[in-house]
């Protein structure tokens, strides 16, 4: 396949996913009211349990699983039907208005997005029912346990072993960067059950681990805006029943790259600083001048065109494809759009960014110019998206 | 894409690859006209996408025409295909029968003006259009001007039109015409689906198509190069600079790409003026970074006129800047985003 331009053919969004857009509306409307941009800044990253639930209310989490995994409550509780099999174009509207409103979607951001669909294609019967429809009603939150202090972009080089002990397994080793693990109810955790230095690919599974397992402590980490969002997990002869393993032993780098694509596909990775770009545009007003008309029509014409890109790639999902490739693609040139939109509006505007003080826009400036760093580093590192992108284009 | 679109994608590639060669090419920038090239084009239809069937044309979309606008800018095809496309789609949906032979438009300056007027039964044309793509291998040109207080479109055949030669960075004629009273071959008041900006937003539509076209051979080619070039015992791309840079130019051709596809759906959805800015700015842009990566990519060699690479780089440095700039394009449609204000964004954003 060397030397193929990459194809992103355009995707139409259908009568019934506009229809819902304007449900998705009046609800955001109605739920958040005047949330101050700086908190809409956070995007998928504001945490509230209350809110999930809402939306599992009303169908929009796990909105494309089979309706089976309804379990039995399904019929007790009629409202909480789950798996509501809608296209997966209809989940990318519900999905792309959360994250234009800035609504705190986090509890259930990661479930709905990778474990969810992970459990749905790899998990046992069982872990389906037993999972999928308590994530679907938005009162399930998983954490993701991939990163250790010695692997990072090197995933396959993990050392947190899990061995064989009577009824399941023993772990021992450390995660970190686990974001949301201090208020998540499962992690999905990729640990080593073989080793083998010469085949580190090898011998990886994945495991639900419950949160409140013996054996496991978390700490805090503080990042640099001084806030605790991720943490260090340390797992000391923690258990694991062997029916909270996923898949097979030693299919794990299959399923976390499967994982990965889940995670990398989204409209999370170009909206990140759409609330500042919102805020830039309301501080130029209704006549700007020729600068700053042509700095926000061109953030608007890159804005507009990721949506496309990104829409293509839902469509590919829904059509069943496996776009990990364009995926990768959107995620790069998004996340740079993203890094992008703080420095434009400090060099047009010049305004210092601050933290709690000063207009909105300063506030939102000052958040995110401090969080634009990590756009590139979550989800897989500019570097390695790269890397992927080259091997598309036949060089590795 | 549907199977007629796939259809017209093989045609057209099939013929641009059999005959648009370095030779062809260069033998065009000597001043040759390929007249043969011209004629296999025509007779295959894909001149008038536009125009109905019944007036001889294909009976197509803007979608249709993408294919092959973006072909031509793929293989840098010599000729004012695009002109000639749009020319022929104006001259249609304004009732005008469309000639034979290649087209070409005017005026391509915003600021520029060419005055119509009655004169005895018929029309006569007035005025200086500046770099007319193509001016000199057109045989007719298809103008938009004012008469009688309402736009119109006319027909101008090309030995009624002086022209003094001048080109653009790749060589391509550019020329400037001169209208002396000269005698129209046919006219009528613009279609009402056009706006009166028709060649201008067009113009920067097909340009849109054409450069993101040429980033695609530049993907190709450049991938293509660094797989064959060997330096310190391995291919320049087993090293991962050049394996990023090479993914850049990805990227910038993918977004190009889609920029300039979605522009021609809203053609055909009409009212295309928000995503022709899009395109325009975005492709354009795409058009810089991919020229300056591919000749990084190549080394020294990419820097001769011996080596193809330049046919295509010093296209898309001219295009970009045709039907306006990005800096001309960016402006106009921040001024249109402002005056919805900051939360008409994401609504005009999803409506697209
Ligand atoms: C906000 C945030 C939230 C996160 N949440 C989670 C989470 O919930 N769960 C989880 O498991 N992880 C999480 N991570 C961790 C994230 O996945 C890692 O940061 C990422 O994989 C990179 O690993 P690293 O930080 O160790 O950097 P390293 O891998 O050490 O990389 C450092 C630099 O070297 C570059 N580099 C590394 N290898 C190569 C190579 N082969 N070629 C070229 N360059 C290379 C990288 O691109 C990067 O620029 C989170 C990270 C952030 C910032």
């Amino acid at each position: 396949m060397a030397a193929q331009a990459f194809a992103f053919e355009l995707c139409e969004l259908p009568p019934a996913a506009e229809a819902l857009r304007a449900e998705v509306r009046a609800f955001l409307r109605a739920e958040l009211g005047d949330l101050p941009p700086v908190r809409r800044a956070r995007s998928w990253g504001g945490w509230d349990r209350e809110f999930s639930r809402k939306m599992g209310a009303r169908g929009w989490i796990g909105m494309t699983w089979p309706k089976r995994y309804g379990g039995h409550e399904r019929s007790a509780l009629e409202r909480y039907v789950v798996g509501h099999e809608r296209s997966a174009l209809e989940r990318y509207v519900v999905l792309e208005e959360m994250l234009a409103a800035g609504a705190p979607v986090s509890a259930h951001w990661v479930a709905d997005r990778q474990s969810g669909p992970l459990l749905l294609r790899f998990g046992t019967e069982a872990q389906r029912q037993r999972f999928l429809p308590a994530i679907a009603r938005g009162e399930l939150a998983f954490a993701i346990g991939m990163s250790e202090p010695d692997s990072g972009s090197d995933l396959a080089s993990i050392r947190t072993r899990a061995e064989r002990a009577p009824g399941g397994y023993r772990v021992n080793g450390t995660k970190v960067w686990t974001s949301n693990a201090h208020r998540s109810d499962y992690m999905i955790a990729l640990f080593r059950t073989h080793h083998d230095p010469a085949k580190k690919h090898e011998g990886l599974t994945q495991f639900l681990v419950d949160a409140k397992s013996p054996g496991i402590t978390l700490s805090p980490i503080i990042d640099l805006r001084g806030s605790h969002h991720f943490n260090m997990v340390v797992f000391e002869d923690a258990f694991v029943p062997e029916d909270l393993r996923v898949g097979e032993e030693g299919a794990g780098w299959k399923q976390v790259t499967a994982e990965l694509a889940f995670e990398r596909s989204g409209p999370e990775r170009y909206l990140s600083s759409l609330a500042l770009l919102v805020e830039l545009i309301r501080e130029v007003g209704r006549e700007p001048g020729e600068r700053a008309a042509a700095t926000v029509g061109r953030l608007v014409a890159h804005l507009a065109t990721l949506r496309q890109m990104s829409l293509s790639v839902a469509g590919m999902l829904e059509a069943g494809q496996n776009p990990n490739l364009e995926a990768a693609l959107v995620k790069d040139l998004g996340t740079n759009f993203e890094q992008e939109i703080p420095e434009v509006v400090h060099a047009l505007l010049g305004v210092e960014p601050t933290i709690d003080t000063g207009s909105d826009l300063q506030q939102t400036l000052g958040y995110l110019t401090q969080n634009a760093p990590s756009f590139s580093l979550r989800g897989g590192t500019r570097e390695i998206l790269r890397g992927i992108i080259a091997r598309g284009l036949g060089l590795r | 894409m549907n199977e007629l679109r796939t259809l017209l994608g093989d045609v057209v590639t099939r013929l641009f690859t059999d005959r648009v060669t370095p030779d062809l090419l260069a033998s065009v920038e000597k001043g040759q006209w390929p007249g043969a090239l011209w004629e296999a084009v025509e007779e295959n239809g894909l001149t008038l996408p536009l125009v109905a069937e019944a007036k001889g044309g294909a009976g197509g979309t803007w979608g249709d025409a993408h294919v092959v606008i973006r072909a031509s800018g793929r293989h840098a095809v010599p000729l004012p295909l695009a002109e000639t496309i749009v020319a022929a789609w104006l001259l249609a949906e304004s009732g005008l029968e469309v000639p034979a032979g290649p087209l070409t438009l005017a005026p391509v300056h915003r600021d520029e003006r060419l005055s119509l007027s009655r004169a005895g039964g018929g029309w006569r044309l007035g005025g200086t259009a500046s770099r007319v793509p193509w001016g000199r291998a057109a045989r007719h040109v298809v103008v938009v001007a004012e008469a009688e207080a309402r736009p119109h479109v006319a027909l101008v055949a090309a030995g009624d039109v002086r022209v003094t030669e001048d080109r653009n960075l790749a060589l391509e004629p550019r020329d400037t015409l001169v209208f002396d009273v000269a005698p129209v071959v046919a006219a009528a008041p613009i279609g009402a689906r056009v706006s009166p900006d028709a060649v201008w937003f067009y113009g920067a539509l097909a340009r849109s198509a054409q450069m993101a076209g040429g980033l695609e051979y530049l993907v190709g080619q450049a991938t293509r190069y660094a797989t064959e070039r060997r330096q310190f015992g391995k291919p320049i791309g087993a090293f991962q600079a050049i394996q990023w840079q090479l993914a850049i130019l990805g990227e910038q051709a993918a977004a190009a790409g889609t920029a300039a596809a979605h522009a021609f759906r809203a053609a055909d959805r009409g009212d295309p003026a928000f995503e022709i800015a899009v395109a325009k700015v975005r492709v354009g842009e795409a058009a810089g970074i991919g020229a300056s990566i591919a000749h990084q990519v190549h080394g020294a060699i990419g820097f001769t006129y011996e080596h193809a690479l330049q046919f295509m780089t010093r296209r898309l440095w001219s295009w970009r800047a045709e039907f306006g700039g990005e800096g001309w394009w960016a402006a106009t449609l921040g001024r249109s985003v402002a005056a919805r204000g900051a939360d008409g964004l994401w609504p005009l954003l999803t409506a697209r």
